[in-house]
């Protein structure tokens, strides 16, 4: 790892004036950016750490019903004590690799970094979540702009992440063994407003609404209703853990399954 | 350089860290504290779990700046105050745990903060709470049967495989 200074705001203002110097970058539980930068993929001059604010940690429910976590709060954290409002996200937050990736990874690492096959997208996406930052609130909708690329600006940081509470909701990982990610990953939840379908770890454009799917569940939200369907095939990731065509089998399987389990 | 006072073991410790020195860093080379060990570097085997503020983590993933202020514990602040091991690590020896010893630090952390969460857990429990922690001689199985030992359950019936 290439040396570099390092900072510990106590405040989401004081770290937005940390970031705003040359080639700083955030830290949030470094599970993902301290591989990378022993790798020397990444080398910030200097690291402004994101876990030493109050105020971006931690998990409540707003006027609105809506589950609100900070952006600094680890998996650990979310499983535990979003397990009450909102527990199909909780399940999610605990199965995320392994305990102790668990103590330090973060819900706002996980969103920024956007790797395809991770399984906050998922549930930020399915769930139709609001992602706070530091400027501006961005709609799930409009966050995810491809695999490893979301709506961030330079300097922007993750403050809060917003869940509205689905009347139906589960997610199903068909985990890959060696890295503990989702090799396939799919969040189906039913609001009152109609079904949302999100799918990790099997495009090649990161997470994404399988459309056709919500309209089929929208009509009839039963396992049956999507046996027909074919998930969009040339998209998807293939390598030497599964081809495209195991991946889009996978998506319909794992679709089913939460559609019978939700 | 930036200064970092810990409580390490029970016992205050403060010494100036570059940015990037890894809390495996701090307490191997630092401390000389080298019963915590790095078998990946990249997070993956769980060899230098440690525990942060009560939490297991992996140490070769952590930053010794960022953790200014915490109550660490090592494998070496697991034996009884008067040196004999703790529960687990005799149950490790009893139920034959390990071989090379290379992931048995880990492996101890790891067991003592599941145990903590969850007194008596099932087989099935301790497997995927070993999840991050790699053994490449043992084939795990006594390495449950330790853990199991140690929730004070009865093992006789879990054959060796
Ligand atoms: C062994 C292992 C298994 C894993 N398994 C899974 C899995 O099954 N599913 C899964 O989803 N993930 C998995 N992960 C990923 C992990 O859970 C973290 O979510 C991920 O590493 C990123 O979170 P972090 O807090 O560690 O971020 P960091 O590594 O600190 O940062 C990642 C990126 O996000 C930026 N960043 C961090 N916080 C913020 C913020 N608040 N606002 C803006 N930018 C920010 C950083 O600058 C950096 O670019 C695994 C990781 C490991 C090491
Ligand atoms: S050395 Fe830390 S996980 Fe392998
Ligand atoms: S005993 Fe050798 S690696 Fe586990």
């Amino acid at each position: 790892m290439y040396s570099f200074e390092f900072a510990k705001p106590k405040t989401i203002d004081e770290a937005v004036a940390a970031l705003a110097g040359e080639e700083a970058q955030a830290l949030g539980g470094g599970q993902t950016l301290l591989p990378t930068m022993k790798q020397r993929l990444a080398a910030p001059a200097t690291l402004v750490s994101l876990n030493s604010i109050p105020e971006m940690i931690g998990v409540c429910v707003n006027d609105a019903g809506h589950v609100c976590i900070g952006g600094a709060t680890p998996h650990a954290v979310v499983a535990r004590e979003a397990a009450a409002h909102y527990p199909a996200l909780a399940a999610l937050a605990g199965h995320i690799g392994d305990p102790a990736v668990r103590n330090r990874g973060t819900i706002g690492g996980s969103l920024a970094n956007n790797d395809p096959s991770a399984c906050y997208p998922a549930a930020a996406l399915g769930s139709g979540a609001v992602i706070k930052t530091n400027t501006r609130d961005i709609a799930a909708d409009d966050y995810f702009l491809g695999m490893f690329e979301t709506a961030l600006n330079e300097g922007e940081i993750i403050t809060e992440v917003r869940f509205p509470v689905p009347q139906k909701v589960n997610y199903q990982k068909f985990v890959q063994p060696a890295s503990r990610f989702a090799l396939v990953g799919v969040f189906v939840a039913k609001y009152a407003d109609g079904v949302r379908v999100a799918v990790t770890g099997a495009s090649s454009d990161g997470v994404f609404r399988w459309a056709e799917a919500e309209a089929a569940l929208n009509a009839d939200f039963s396992k049956a209703a999507i046996d027909a369907l074919s998930p969009p095939e040339g998209t998807m990731i293939s390598d030497l853990h599964g081809t495209d065509a195991y991946r889009a089998h996978l998506v319909k399987v794992m679709t089913g399954r939460a559609v019978a389990a939700a | 350089m930036t200064q970092v006072t810990m409580t390490v073991n029970g016992k205050a410790v403060t010494r100036d860290v570059e940015g990037r020195t890894l809390l495996a860093e701090f307490l191997r080379e630092g401390l000389r504290l080298t019963g915590t060990h790095v078998g990946c570097d990249t997070s993956q085997c769980g060899a230098c779990v440690v525990h942060v503020n009560g939490n297991a983590i992996k140490s070769c993933t952590a930053l010794a700046a960022d953790l200014d202020g915490a109550s660490v514990t090592t494998i070496e602040g697991m034996a009884n105050p008067d040196g004999s091991l703790s529960v687990i690590q005799q149950a490790f020896q009893d139920h034959h745990g390990l071989q090379c010893g290379f992931c048995t630090p880990g492996m101890v952390m790891s067991a003592a903060a599941l145990l903590k969460e969850n007194p008596k857990p099932t087989e099935t429990e301790v497997r995927a709470y070993l999840e991050g922690n790699i053994c490449r001689c043992t084939g795990y199985h006594n390495i449950v049967k330790a853990i199991l030992a140690a929730s004070g359950q009865d093992v006789g019936a879990i054959a060796a495989e």
